[in-house]
């Protein structure tokens, strides 16, 4: 933003958080459950600033994986405009997605780099169902760089 | 006839920094004919080296998935829009 003094021109600021309510955490982790043994995926509605997300997200929305696979995800085409839609009347946008890594850690594939350059702006949150306990990490994918981004259960 | 396409943020800037083009067409193949020939910069993104869709691409024609319709061969009427939306997609 022109605005702002302490930003350098062009530069986007990661938020310093992601924020998740308790039950959007239920949401997001209790889908990759329900799509066991397959890869399950969702979106995130929410805010941006200056094309940037802020952190807060106002809906985990899960969708349906088109690819209906253990190893690959791609959200319903479907879904995924009505999930715009929805963004859209309410002012909003699509701040990122999640999907559901079953048998590796919670760090983004390669492919999840590579297929990040479409949407560069969003959070990419990856839930790894490996071990007993679910783990849930988010990133931004800057330039093929992965930079993880830290989240706050609210 | 003419359609509205709208374009995603990430492939403004090969056409000009628009949000939306509007370019002639009787099926959804004719207008991406249309668009890449205007804005060459979107051929890659939008085609696959056959001139089929390019895979991780989803095309709307007023919010319908065109894959759900007759995909590139979908025939445009007056004023219809198409929206293209990159899949959310990985590994």
């Amino acid at each position: 933003m022109a605005s702002d003094p302490g930003r350098a021109p062009g530069v986007k600021v990661a938020p310093a958080f992601m924020r998740l309510t308790e039950s959007e955490w239920q949401v997001v982790v209790g889908s990759c459950y329900d799509g066991y043994p397959e890869e399950a995926c969702g979106l995130f509605i929410g805010t941006m600033n200056d094309g940037a997300p802020t952190g807060f997200v106002s809906e985990a929305r899960p969708c349906r994986n088109e690819a209906a696979s253990s190893l690959v995800y791609r959200i319903d085409g479907r879904d995924q405009l009505a999930a715009m839609r929805a963004a859209e009347q309410r002012g909003e946008e699509i701040v990122g997605c999640w999907h559901s890594h079953t048998h590796t850690e919670a760090f983004p594939s390669p492919t999840d780099v590579s297929q990040a350059a479409w949407y560069p702006d969003w959070l990419y949150v990856i839930v790894s169902l490996k071990d007993d306990a679910p783990v849930l990490r988010a990133y931004r994918v800057i330039d093929g760089d992965v930079h993880e981004v830290p989240v706050a259960l609210m | 006839m003419p359609a509205e396409v709208r374009l995603p943020t990430v492939l403004r800037a090969q056409a000009d920094g628009q949000a939306t083009v509007a370019v002639e067409g009787a099926t959804i193949g004719e207008v991406f004919s249309a668009l890449v020939t205007q804005y060459p910069g979107l051929r890659g993104n939008l085609l696959d080296d056959q001139g089929g869709l390019h895979k991780f691409v989803n095309v709307y024609k007023n919010d319908e998935d065109i894959r759900y319709l007759e995909g590139l061969d979908t025939k445009i009427d007056d004023g219809d829009d198409i929206s293209i939306l990159p899949a959310v997609a990985g590994g």
